[in-house]
């Protein structure tokens, strides 16, 4: 275990090399059974929905390496760990809370992207969830008003804007440069919203990039490596760019 | 029950019809197209029911401790199974899944939850063609030849057990197998029968193949006749996307699951050639994943070229692209038969493909009381006359089902009393 640590300490460095030189992105050569030997380059060539475009994809897979062992010796521990001291009820009211508190960045976003009804139903949702349980507790979605989030990233690929790069983002996983982007978009707006006697707080501090990160994680079934494929890195990769494809078109 | 689940009993009732008309046909099982029935398995108002979930545990071995791990498998050095025990005295049955599926697969967890309510100690381990067991368990690297597969997977049993044996109360010892895991299972029980390790009472064979290479051709046959170039694998891969993005613009799902991808079969049933193509496909992932994790393992330079030692940095996407065109007989000509040949010399490629069909111990499955076999009429993975084969050398012990396509029934009600009738008995 040490030894896969300490490993990855040095293929995270050797990736950051790559990419500081720029020179490690070539893919390796490639046998075509019954054709012989070709340039990695030249199967890439012909266009695929599986070429996803990610000029930086050594470092995106160290990163992903990296992600995968934290999510082992960290995240998922301490995810189990606030599920075994947490009880389940509390748990879900933490989830609503969160929930309800992403109904500002969607309403602005649907805002942005001339979408009204969606901006209703955020504020209808923020309103009633907040007015009578303060958050904690997803009234109007037990009312059937089911929430329909909308970030900036959304809002940015509205508009046109492309993937940009694929971006394997330490800890939070999967994204790309029009994504990236709108998750900071979306996290400074708070700042914006909330007074700085809310921001400055050490519970807001806590919550945002302690307890928000953990009920995010607790909430997603993934584990790294269970698809037992070696291209698992390729199918997140096009999974995660033709999921956004759907969420930006609806 | 959940809005969607009604509407597909109404669909399922409207495709149903002619089943009905004909009256004389017991067995309900909804889906009368076979292709339909392997890739849409069984839909939840004709499910058995069963536990939601099993208390089990996921269980690590070190089989071969010297081994060296490339790189690129650093995650997947030891060997995975999962233990689900039963609280007191229980017979204990080992599951070997199918084709590339490991202890996790739905089918396999199926298979769990069936053989748990049949009260029995489960033990399901991974295919031999899962990379995970090709890098960690196999003693080859290269699958495919079933004497040796059935081999090193007697072995993992033995150091399964030996592993937690001492934790569970255990009466007696069953084997079964779905799929390609079942044609194992048959070959380690003759196995066990020759050595006694374990001396399995009962064995069940669900849907084996009864040639392992005809099943992949024919497989491979359904993925060539649609897909002939790229341009066709991109149009088909839109033409799913197209479908799956409708139905996610159609409903308020947050997330693609299950319902949703009955959904989009509803609203857009696709034609037998996307479901052939979709089939082909899916095993087509599974033997890149195969072919590449050997040949990584093995330097055969089937993909990678020789003396080429990937990096966990690299792109594996052009391996990915070209193991997505390369067919099993590529595998089984280039990897396979020279490293048999070294094994055996004097043996012809035939020679070899006839040792892993089940024809090769067909005496002893003959003979064999303790065997049973559940399997399908309409299985799309048997060629011509194989499964009059099969009812021939099984006699009274076959249980062939008219409809289920390959493994689609298996959480069937009738399949499913039948497995627990099988063991439970």
């Amino acid at each position: 275990m040490l030894e896969t640590r300490r490993r990855l300490a040095g293929v995270l460095l050797a990736g950051l090399v790559g990419l500081l030189c720029g020179c490690a992105s070539a893919p390796p050569p490639v046998m075509i059974p019954g054709e012989g030997m070709v340039s990695g380059a030249e199967v890439m060539a012909t266009p695929s929905p599986i070429n996803v475009y990610d000029p930086i994809e050594p470092l995106n897979r160290a990163i992903y390496q990296f992600n995968a062992v934290f999510d082992d010796y960290v995240f998922l521990p301490v995810v189990d760990a606030y599920e075994f001291v947490t009880p389940d009820f509390v748990e879900e009211r933490v989830s609503d809370f969160f929930s309800n508190l992403l109904e500002i960045p969607t309403f602005a976003n649907s805002l942005l992207q001339l979408k009204g009804e969606r901006a209703g139903r955020a504020v209808t949702r923020f309103v009633v969830n907040t007015m009578f349980t303060l958050g904690f507790y997803d009234l109007a979605g037990a009312r059937g008003i089911e929430p329909m989030p909308e970030d900036f990233g959304q809002t940015l690929g509205h508009w046109g804007v492309g993937n940009g790069p694929f971006l394997m983002i330490p800890v939070l996983g999967p994204s790309n440069l029009r994504d990236g982007t709108g998750i900071l978009v979306d996290l400074a707006s708070y700042y914006f919203i909330f007074p700085n006697e809310v921001t400055d707080t050490l519970a807001y501090k806590a919550g945002v990039y302690v307890l928000y990160p953990i009920d995010r994680r607790r909430n997603i079934p993934f584990r790294y490596y269970q698809t037992g494929s070696p291209f698992e890195y390729e199918l997140v990769r096009l999974l995660y760019t033709q999921r956004r494809k759907f969420e930006i078109a609806n | 029950m959940r809005p969607t689940a009604s509407l597909l009993l109404l669909v399922s009732a409207i495709m149903l019809r002619p089943a009905f008309a004909e009256a004389v046909d017991p067995y309900g099982y909804p889906f009368v197209d076979p292709l339909e029935a392997t890739v849409l398995g069984t839909p939840p108002p004709y499910r058995a029911e069963l536990p939601e979930e099993v208390p089990s545990r996921v269980r690590q071995l070190l089989i071969h401790p010297r081994r060296p791990i490339p790189e690129i498998f650093w995650y997947t050095s030891r060997f995975e199974y999962s233990v689900a025990a039963q609280p007191g005295r229980a017979p204990l049955v080992f599951v070997i899944p199918g084709t590339g599926a490991d202890y996790n697969a739905v089918k396999t967890l199926i298979m769990q939850r069936i053989l748990y309510k049949a009260g029995l100690h489960v033990v399901s381990l991974s295919s031999p063609i899962h990379p995970n067991f090709i890098v960690s368990a196999s003693s080859t690297s290269v699958p495919g030849l079933i004497q040796v597969d059935a081999e090193d997977l007697y072995r993992v049993m033995q150091l399964a057990y030996r592993q937690i044996g001492d934790r569970l109360d255990v009466s007696r010892f069953y084997l079964t197998g779905y799929s390609l895991g079942a044609t194992q299972a048959a070959f380690v029980a003759k196995m066990d029968d020759e050595r006694g390790v374990f001396d399995f009472d009962k064995v069940l064979l669900i849907n084996p193949p009864f040639n392992l290479y005809n099943s992949a051709r024919i497989l491979d046959d359904l993925f060539d006749n649609h897909i002939r170039s790229e341009a066709d694998f991109n149009a088909l891969f839109e033409s799913m996307m197209t479908a799956l993005a409708g139905a996610f613009q159609q409903t308020d799902a947050a997330t693609i699951d299950e319902d949703l991808l009955y959904q989009v079969y509803r609203t857009n049933p696709p034609d037998d050639a996307t479901l052939e193509a979709l089939i082909g496909l899916a095993f087509r992932f599974v033997e890149a994943n195969l072919t590449f994790s050997a040949d990584v393992m093995s330097d055969a330079g089937l993909l990678v070229p020789r003396g080429v030692n990937l990096s966990i940095t690299d792109s594996l996407t052009p391996y990915l692209r070209v193991g997505l065109r390369t067919r099993f007989e590529d595998y089984a000509t280039r990897v396979l038969y020279p490293f048999y040949r070294t094994q055996n010399p004097g043996v012809s490629f035939e020679d070899m493909i006839r040792a892993s069909s089940l024809q090769a111990i067909g005496d002893y499955l003959a003979n064999s009381q303790k065997i049973g076999l559940m399997h399908n009429e309409d299985d799309i993975t048997m060629a011509e006359g194989e499964i009059d084969y099969l009812e021939y050398l099984f006699g009274d012990r076959a249980r062939i089902y008219p409809k289920g396509g390959h493994v689609g029934n298996l959480d069937y009600r009738d399949n499913v009393a039948y497995i627990i009738e099988f063991f439970g008995s």
